[in-house]
């Protein structure tokens, strides 16, 4: 599904670069590819430039420098009404004037289709959504989870094959959050659809894409399927965006094949995977998952840590631990039979596997 | 009334009934000299007084003469309709013009907006008889002083800053996403103007334009510059009546036009109310 070079890219940013005041760049040399039918994530901080992206790709902003490509033309030169990408806002912008009905006909009338066709194609686009029986009804009689699915029918009825999605789900309680989450998945693979989708929410970006673009100061910082975004962060910045994350900071002090050896800050020696670190001498940051640490002191990395807090979460538990001097050092063990339980204050070994141990750039 | 609360001390119980005295003199003032030519305009007599029948409530102290007068006289009759004539038009030029400027004032990319409103408001900040006498000197060397479109034209650029500042608060709820929306599902600017802003900008375009009619139909300075006698307005021949015949007629006239005000924004209110409900129904 992913696809590397612009030939065969359905939707192609080409070296593109943004400045709305002529100094400032939100958006730095942008180069990206996403295939036919692929669900791509811009996931980024507020002010990363991903929405900026969106919106030039939409006609909504136009690119400072660089090419846009839709199905290999460039687009720089066609006004926004005229790409034929369906869009969901993150308001959902739903026209309160007009009712569910006429809301989906207007794209179709745009499109000069005859009435029993629109009529039919309306109706099962509210099917698509299971809103078939709210057609008469105005947005505002709507809840915000119905608002929302009218909006994804909106943007689908007239079958367009790019749909970009504004963080559309940013107005949902957590559980509707989460349930639209699945339906937007199963739509995009049912209809073949393509989709750029913007979110800040990580979660939501892990759980629908087929490959996440993190955004950084107007750069993507990793592009990445969901599974190696995770496991394999390619940077500090990813690696402490994306889940929850164990930074140690320290100097290399050896480099023997894929690994390093590491003085951490506070005297702690550990082995390291070098993923994006200097040479010998220089500083790096180091990258540990919480649930890759186990409470036993066998393996190549061990020390010891006093337990400083206990959060039960239900299914695991959350420690934070002081190891090295960094009272910020979380450990998730898990709520099962026969776990240790850990008393606040008492000290307990810690230990993990080097290549769970990532040397990333200072 | 509401009843106040039991914790009121006696100095806020006589400043809030001396608060319901000012309000009341101010509606007295307001609304007074308006009322008072209503039973006046029903006068027997010619007089600009109460009759000591009138003020007795005998029916002889009354008449409907003065009304008579005003439908038989052809002096009324032409200035009601060349008021008919400019009104109307010179409304229609304001709110396309005004409701233009208010969309484009509220674009972000604009430069020197705050300049170009105040240049677009100041026929109302401007005293009237300022504009009144530039515009005559103007429109006499560009040949449009006594004519119709003089006027209209007159009367168009006094009306555009009511519709301009009504247009503009209306805008300020507008979501612009709607108009993004509209266009990503292909419409073109023009069908995404008339689809999707105009009707929900319509209650603002109405009051608007209703300022910008009574303005128009009640004006009598800049008339009496721009115009010619062929364009005599009722406010106009009032005015001629007032210097040269006292006559109960203008009262009558007066009475008319308050009528005709009062149902004007009456149902223009409702049909505003109507599309303020529709508006008001925004998402989120």
């Amino acid at each position: 599904m992913t696809s590397n070079s612009s030939s065969d890219a359905f939707v192609a940013f080409e070296r593109v670069q943004k400045s709305y005041d002529g100094e400032i760049l939100v958006v730095k040399d942008l180069n990206l590819h996403i295939g036919k039918g692929e669900f791509l994530t811009m996931l980024g901080p507020s002010g990363s430039g991903k929405t900026t992206c969106l919106m030039m790709l939409a006609g909504f902003e136009t690119a400072t420098h660089g090419d846009i490509l839709l199905g290999g033309k460039p687009i720089n030169n066609i006004p926004p009404h005229k790409r034929g990408i369906g869009m969901v806002f993150q308001n959902y912008a739903l026209f309160p004037h007009m009712t569910v009905g006429e809301n989906l006909s207007f794209p179709l009338e745009v499109r000069k289709i005859g009435k029993s066709e629109r009529e039919r194609m309306v109706k099962d686009a509210l099917d698509m959504v299971q809103m078939g029986d709210f057609a008469g009804r105005r947005p505002a009689q709507l809840s915000g989870g119905q608002q929302q699915r009218i909006a994804l029918a909106r943007a689908l009825v007239f079958k367009p094959e790019l749909v970009l999605m504004d963080e559309p789900l940013g107005a949902l309680d957590k559980q509707l959050r989460e349930h639209m989450q699945y339906e937007i998945k199963h739509l995009h693979e049912s209809l073949g659809i393509t989709v750029v989708y913007v979110t800040h929410d990580q979660s939501e970006a892990l759980t629908m894409s087929d490959r996440v673009a993190v955004f950084e100061d107007g750069r993507i910082q990793q592009l990445a399927a969901p599974d190696d975004l995770y496991e394999r962060p390619e940077n500090a910045f990813v690696a402490q965006f994306i889940g929850e994350n164990n930074t140690l900071r320290g100097k290399i002090t050896a480099q023997n094949g894929p690994l390093v050896s590491v003085d951490v800050e506070g005297g702690l020696q550990v082995q390291a995977l070098a993923v994006n670190c200097g040479g010998v001498g220089e500083q790096t940051t180091l990258s540990l998952r919480p649930e890759r640490v186990s409470l036993n002191g066998d393996g190549p990395n061990s020390t010891s840590a006093r337990v400083l807090e206990l959060i039960y979460l239900g299914d695991h538990i959350r420690c934070r631990l002081e190891v090295s001097g960094d009272d910020q050092f979380i450990v998730k063990v898990p709520n099962g039979a026969g776990q240790k339980h850990l008393v606040v204050g008492e000290i307990t070994p810690i230990s993990w596997q080097s290549e769970d141990c990532r040397a990333l750039d200072f | 009334m509401s009843k106040l609360p039991p914790y009121t001390t006696t100095g806020q119980r006589a400043w809030h009934y001396t608060f319901l005295s000012i309000c009341a003199l101010i509606f007295f003032f307001l609304i007074f000299p308006i009322l008072i030519i209503i039973p006046l305009s029903f006068n027997a007599q010619n007089f600009f007084t109460f009759t000591p029948e009138m003020l007795a409530l005998d029916p002889a102290g009354f008449s409907t003469k003065h009304y008579a007068d005003f439908f038989n006289s052809s002096d009324w009759q032409n200035a009601l309709k060349n008021s008919f004539r400019i009104a109307p038009v010179a409304t229609v030029i304001s709110v396309t013009f005004g409701t233009l400027a208010a969309i484009g004032l509220s674009q972000s990319h604009v430069p020197f907006k705050g300049l170009i409103m105040a240049v677009l408001i100041s026929p109302m900040i401007v005293p009237l008889i300022i504009s009144a006498a530039g515009m005559y000197f103007f429109y006499s060397r560009i040949g449009l002083q006594g004519t119709y479109i003089g006027v209209v034209l007159a009367h168009a650029v006094l009306g555009i800053p009511f519709v301009i500042i009504t247009v503009t608060a209306t805008l300020i709820g507008f979501d612009k996403s709607l108009t993004r929306a509209s266009a990503s599902m292909g419409a073109g600017p023009v069908r995404t103007f008339f689809k999707i802003q105009m009707p929900l900008i319509l209650p603002g375009v109405i009051s608007g334009g209703l300022f910008a009619f009574i303005t128009s139909f009640d004006e009598v300075v800049v008339v009496l510059f721009v115009g010619s006698a062929g364009q005599k307005t009722l406010p106009w021949q009032m005015f001629i009546g007032m210097r040269e015949q006292i006559s109960p007629t203008i009262l009558a006239v007066a009475t008319l036009m308050v009528a005709i005000s009062i149902v004007l924004l009456t149902t223009l209110e409702l049909l505003r109310r109507r599309s303020e409900r529709l508006r008001g129904m925004s998402p989120g």
